[in-house]
C-alpha cells in the first residue's frame, strides 16, 4: 500500500486543482450552461409535446439524467488537466518527486470527482426554476451516488488521457466516448421500448446504472433496483482506477 | 567516498538518433560541474536520464549512490532540478508553488514554512509571494523556479540552463544563489549553460557533442592545453563553427500548436 498511498501528496494535488477551479470562471459558467440547455430548453421545450413517461412530466423524468450528464461531461473532461500539467510543465515537477505514480493519479482522481460533484450540484439550482418536485432529504441521499459516478468517470477520463499529448486528439475522443454513453443511458428516453440492438448496448453502458440509479433515489428512494446499480456503478468505477493507475505507472 | 553522479557506458536513443552515446563520467559531492554543448548535443536527454525521466537503453547511471532505474525513488529523495522549460503552475501563487513542493518532498510544517521564507528571501521574492504567478515576468518566474529548487536541500541539483534569457541582474541574483548554497551545504551543482563566461566559474567541465564525450577537466586546464584565449575558443574549437538544429522535442511543437489555438479563440 506504501507504493500507493501518499496522503500528503495526494491532498496537495486534490487541493491545487479546487484552487484552481475556484480561479477558473469559465468552467464554472460552462457548468451552469449546460443544464441551462437540456434541462430548460429540452426539458420544458420538448415536455410539453411528448407525452407517456410514467406518472410525471418529462422535466421530472429527464431532471436526474441531466445532473448525470454534467457529472459525466465535467468528469471525463477534468482529466485533461493532465494533459495541461504535461503541457506546461508541471507534471513534470510531480514525476520527479519522491512520491508513488499511483498517488499522482489518486489525486488527480479525488480532484476530478469533487469538482464535478460540486458541478453536479449547480443543477439542483434549477429545481425551483424548472418545478421538478424533489425533497432535499432526497437530493442528500442522492449526494455519495454522486460522487461515486463522478470518481467512476473521472478514473476513465485520466485513463484516455494518461498517454495523450495533444488537446484536440483528447477531445475528439471525449466527444466519442461522452455523446454515446449519455444518449444510451436512458437519460433523455426511457430504453424499455427501444429496439433489442440498443437496449444491449446500454445494459452494458455504465452511465445507465448511474442514471437509473439517481432517478431511483430521487424520485424512489433506495431499492434493490438501486442495489444493483450501485453495485455495477462500484465495480466499474474500481476497473476504471486500477486501469488508470496503471497506465499511470508505466514510464511516461 | 561514493561520488554523486556516476556514469558509466550509458547510450540513449531516440527513432534510430543516438543522443547519448557510450558516455562515461564521474562528479565528486559538492562539486560545480559545467556540462556544456551544442544545441542537440544530449545534454537534456542525459539530465532526464539521471532525474528518473527516462530510460536509458544501456549503460549505467547513479546518482548520490542510487541507481537511476532500481531505486528510482531513492534518486528523486536526493535530487533537485530546475528544468529548462517552465514548470511552475502559473494559476497558483507563488506562495501556493512552493506549499506544493513542500509537501510533495514531505517537509514537515514548521520546517516547510521556514524554508519558503528562506528562499523567497534568497530570490527577492518574499514581498510578492501572494501574486499569482501568471503576472510575474520572465525573471521573477525562473527566479521562483531556483528558489524551489533549493527548497527541499537536495544532495545534488540539476540545472538546466537556469539562466538563460535572462537579464544581467537576475543572473547575478541567480548566481549568489548558487554561490551560497555550495558554500553552505556543499550541494553538488550539475549545471548546462550555453555562456562560457559562467561556464569558467565552474570547477570541472565536460564538451559534448553528438552524444559522445569530446573532453572533462578544469576550465583553465582545457584552455592552457588547447592554446586558447578562453573556454569559448576550446568550444568553438572541440565542436566546429557549424550551424545546429535541434529537433523539436514533442512538447514545444504541442507548445506552439496551443498558442496558435489561443490566438483563432
Amino acid at each position: 500500500m506504501t507504493n500507493f498511498l501518499d496522503f500528503s501528496a495526494l491532498g496537495m494535488i486534490w487541493k491545487r486543482d479546487l484552487i484552481r477551479l475556484s480561479r477558473d470562471r469559465a468552467q464554472i459558467a460552462g457548468s451552469l450552461a449546460r443544464p441551462i440547455l437540456w434541462l430548460v430548453i429540452l426539458g420544458l421545450g420538448m415536455g410539453s409535446s411528448v407525452s407517456g413517461f410514467g406518472s410525471g412530466r418529462y422535466v421530472e423524468y429527464l431532471f436526474p439524467g441531466i445532473i448525470a450528464l454534467n457529472l459525466l461531461f465535467a468528469s471525463f473532461l477534468s482529466a485533461i488537466s493532465i494533459i495541461w500539467d504535461r503541457e506546461f510543465g508541471f507534471l513534470k515537477e510531480m514525476l520527479v518527486a519522491p512520491i508513488p505514480r499511483a498517488s499522482i493519479a489518486l489525486g488527480k482522481a479525488a480532484s476530478g470527482a469533487t469538482v464535478s460533484t460540486l458541478q453536479g450540484c449547480l443543477v439542483l439550482l434549477f429545481i425551483p426554476v424548472v418545478g421538478v418536485s424533489v425533497s432535499w432529504a432526497r437530493v442528500a441521499l442522492a449526494l455519495p451516488f454522486m460522487f461515486l459516478i463522478a470518481f467512476a468517470m473521472t478514473s476513465l477520463g485520466l485513463l484516455v488521457a494518461a498517454r495523450m499529448t495533444s488537446f484536440e486528439g483528447f477531445g475528439t475522443i471525449a466527444n466519442f466516448v461522452i455523446m454515446p454513453m449519455f444518449f444510451v443511458s436512458g437519460a433523455v428516453f426511457p430504453l424499455d421500448r427501444a429496439p433489442r440492438w440498443l437496449s444491449i448496448l446500454s445494459k452494458v453502458n455504465p452511465m445507465t446504472y448511474a442514471v437509473e440509479g439517481l432517478r431511483g433515489l430521487m424520485r424512489g428512494g433506495v431499492s434493490w433496483g438501486f442495489l444493483l446499480d450501485l453495485t455495477v456503478l462500484a465495480l466499474f468505477a474500481l476497473l476504471a482506477v486500477r486501469l488508470a493507475v496503471w497506465a499511470f505507472s508505466r514510464r511516461m | 567516498m561514493t561520488p554523486a553522479i556516476a556514469v558509466s557506458h550509458l547510450v540513449r536513443t531516440y527513432n534510430g538518433l543516438t543522443a547519448v552515446d557510450d558516455l562515461s563520467l564521474e562528479i565528486p559531492a559538492g562539486e560545480l560541474f559545467g556540462f556544456l554543448g551544442p544545441n542537440g548535443a544530449g545534454k537534456t536527454t542525459t539530465i532526464n536520464i539521471l532525474c528518473t525521466l527516462l530510460a536509458p537503453d544501456s549503460g549505467s547511471a547513479h546518482v548520490a549512490g542510487f541507481d537511476c532505474l532500481a531505486q528510482s525513488r531513492e534518486v528523486r529523495r536526493a535530487i533537485g532540478i530546475i528544468f529548462q522549460d517552465p514548470s511552475l503552475d502559473e494559476r497558483l501563487t507563488a506562495w501556493e508553488n512552493l506549499e506544493f513542493h513542500g509537501m510533495i518532498y514531505h517537509l514537515p510544517k514548521l520546517l516547510r514554512r521556514q524554508r519558503m521564507e528562506e528562499v523567497l528571501r534568497l530570490v527577492a521574492l518574499w514581498e510578492r509571494r501572494h501574486d499569482i504567478v501568471k503576472t510575474f515576468s520572465g525573471g521573477m518566474k525562473r527566479r521562483l523556479e531556483v528558489a524551489r529548487g533549493l527548497m527541499h536541500e537536495p544532495r545534488v541539483l540539476f540545472l538546466d540552463e537556469p539562466t538563460i534569457g535572462l537579464d544581467p541582474q537576475t543572473r547575478c541574483r541567480i548566481w549568489e544563489a548558487i554561490e551560497r548554497i555550495r558554500s553552505e551545504r556543499r550541494t553538488t551543482l550539475f549545471m548546462t549553460t550555453h555562456s562560457m563566461e559562467e561556464a569558467t566559474r565552474c570547477d570541472r567541465v565536460a564538451i559534448l557533442d553528438h552524444g559522445k564525450l569530446l573532453v572533462l577537466d578544469r576550465p583553465q586546464a582545457l584552455i592552457a592545453r588547447q592554446g586558447a584565449r578562453n573556454l569559448e575558443e576550446v568550444f568553438l574549437n572541440l565542436t566546429g563553427r557549424g550551424l545546429r538544429d535541434e529537433a523539436a522535442s514533442e512538447n514545444e511543437m504541442l507548445r506552439t500548436r496551443v498558442r496558435r489555438l489561443k490566438r483563432w479563440r
